[in-house]
């Protein structure tokens, strides 16, 4: 393959993951609406097209049409950063994810992934720690209190629960033996459910770190400190409007995505089948791709749904709850974890 | 395709540090530091080194940069001032920097059997990295586990101390 080849093959997809994510960006607001309007028994947006469904595009639409204001007091050049660098952080993670078996057609390197790369999850927290700035920015450069508030709370919050998800992901990636996140799938897929990190590998508890961990880094409810309403308005997004308000938004829901294909690929078994060789693969490189993407969309869709749950069911936490709760108990549970994984693996 | 990305992101790196001296207020200082540690991260992975590259960028630019903005913000810290202390420091500050680094340089380079540094495809995966680290420098590598440990105590024992005071040495 010559460098030309293997450049348009990236670019394309690149541009098609970058489409397909931002349509689930704006399609999981739409489920989130409809889920939470159903929780508080009443029907969330309906008008649009048939059920709603075309209520994101318009929402985008009127996004992009509105007066764009920028206020007198801010500190424009990281004002102006802040939402390219938060949305930016939230899209290039998705890049090392692979939602599928490897297959490539006609010469090209393997599709359902944009980059294989050795360290893939270190590459997945290294840029979710790169967008706190995002973050932290936009509150400092509004000017404004609530959001200085805000971009504080939130950047406080980020940086503890790092720590707590960092550790959690120890005990899988001891496990797999490597960073590379199709090795990890690859590792547990063997026996289907049963060697699943969440069951076969003994990580349940792990899982259930990451999970309260990675709430608390997309700044989601019960978690959702940093724009509490009845507190700050709106957080550290207070003075933004229109499109660039939007993509913080979008920064949101991206982050959300990720969390669950990296809960997906880490502890249940990434794009593989839960009933293992039960059902014998087909012989069709095409039905075996899209029962892949299949498998893979279906429980990162499960965590989207469990998001939105939690944001319908639990109360918001008090900021002082949120800290000792991150400090004193997800993180020695996490090097508990870490040290009771290490154990079994030596004493194997 | 080594060659133009070394020459792009140490490009970066070296506008980031001159824009770091050069700005006068502390946030855009901050970031600029930021841009040279992220340009640096590729400038490892470019030699080689996959896992310093990643931890580069979560622990520096990530972790701790963060703290640094968060001081800034906290402190509200505003432009700098220029003062005699500050222009005396501008005056000497540069020729030393300057002597002292040519000191460096010199004194590696005529040190015989250091090895070589080259861009190359070849990458040192993490798990050679490890089996260098848990055996040939295990001795290096836990005292300074215990150096950091012990920098971590002490920032508690000082953050404890301020607190007892406050209460009335409770």
């Amino acid at each position: 393959m010559t460098i030309l080849q293997f450049i348009l093959w990236s670019v394309l997809k690149v541009a098609v993951v970058t489409v397909v994510m931002l349509l689930a960006v704006a399609y999981t607001v739409l489920l989130e609406r409809k889920l939470v309007g159903r929780i508080q028994n009443r029907w969330g947006p309906s008008r649009v097209g048939p059920f709603g469904l075309l209520q994101p595009l318009v929402d985008g639409a009127k996004s992009f049409l509105k007066e764009d204001i920028i206020p007198t007091g801010v500190y424009r050049p990281l004002y102006l950063i802040a939402p390219i660098l938060a949305l930016g952080c939230a899209l290039i993670s998705i890049g090392v994810v692979p939602f599928g078996v490897p297959v490539s057609i006609a010469g090209s390197p393997p599709l359902f992934q944009i980059a294989n790369v050795n360290i893939g999850l270190l590459v997945i927290l290294a840029v979710t720690s790169i967008g706190v700035y995002g973050i932290a920015l936009a509150g400092w450069s509004s000017n404004s209190k609530y959001s200085l508030l805000g971009a504080l709370r939130s950047s406080a919050q980020l940086v503890s629960y790092e720590l707590a998800l960092g550790l959690s992901l120890v005990g899988v990636v001891l496990r797999a033996g490597s960073l590379n996140l199709r090795v990890i799938v690859e590792q547990q897929a063997t026996q289907g459910m049963l060697t699943w990190n969440i069951f076969g590998g003994g990580q349940i508890f792990a899982f259930f770190i990451y999970l309260m961990a990675a709430y608390a880094e997309t700044n989601r409810s019960p978690f959702d400190l940093p724009e509490a309403e009845s507190e700050l308005t709106g957080g550290y997004h207070t003075e933004y409007s229109s499109m660039k308000f939007a993509m913080f938004f979008m920064a949101e829901y991206a982050n959300m995505i990720t969390v669950g294909c990296v809960a997906t690929l880490l502890f249940f078994g990434g794009w593989t089948s839960p009933f293992g060789d039960l059902i014998p693969p087909f012989e069709n490189v095409f039905f075996d791709a899209g029962l892949s993407l299949f498998w893979f969309v279906l429980k990162v869709f499960a965590f989207l749904f469990l998001y939105v749950w939690v944001r319908g069911t639990l109360p918001r936490f008090r900021y002082d709850q949120l800290m000792n709760f991150g400090w004193r108990w997800l993180m020695p549970l996490a090097i508990l974890n870490i040290v009771a994984t290490s154990l079994w693996l030596a004493y194997r | 395709m080594h060659l133009i990305l070394f020459i792009v992101f140490a490009g970066f790196c070296l506008a980031g540090a001159i824009n770091l001296l050069l700005q006068s207020h502390p946030i855009n200082s901050a970031l600029s530091l930021i841009v040279v540690m992220v340009s640096l991260a590729v400038l490892y992975l470019l030699l080689g080194a996959e896992f310093l590259a990643a931890a580069q960028v979560i622990v520096y630019a990530g972790a701790i940069m963060v703290l640094f903005t968060f001081v800034i913000m906290l402190l509200n810290a505003s432009r700098e001032e220029r003062t005699l202390g500050s222009r005396a420091a501008l005056r000497v500050g540069f020729p030393a920097v300057v002597a002292i680094l040519a000191i460096i340089a010199t004194v590696i380079l005529h040190t015989q059997g250091l090895g070589v540094a080259r861009l190359s495809d070849g990458i040192t995966s993490t798990e050679e990295l490890s089996a260098v680290l848990f055996t040939k420098l295990l001795l290096p590598f836990e005292v300074t586990s215990v150096l950091i440990l012990i920098a971590i105590l002490g920032a508690v024992a000082l953050a404890g101390h301020d607190e007892r005071e406050r209460t009335g040495g409770k």
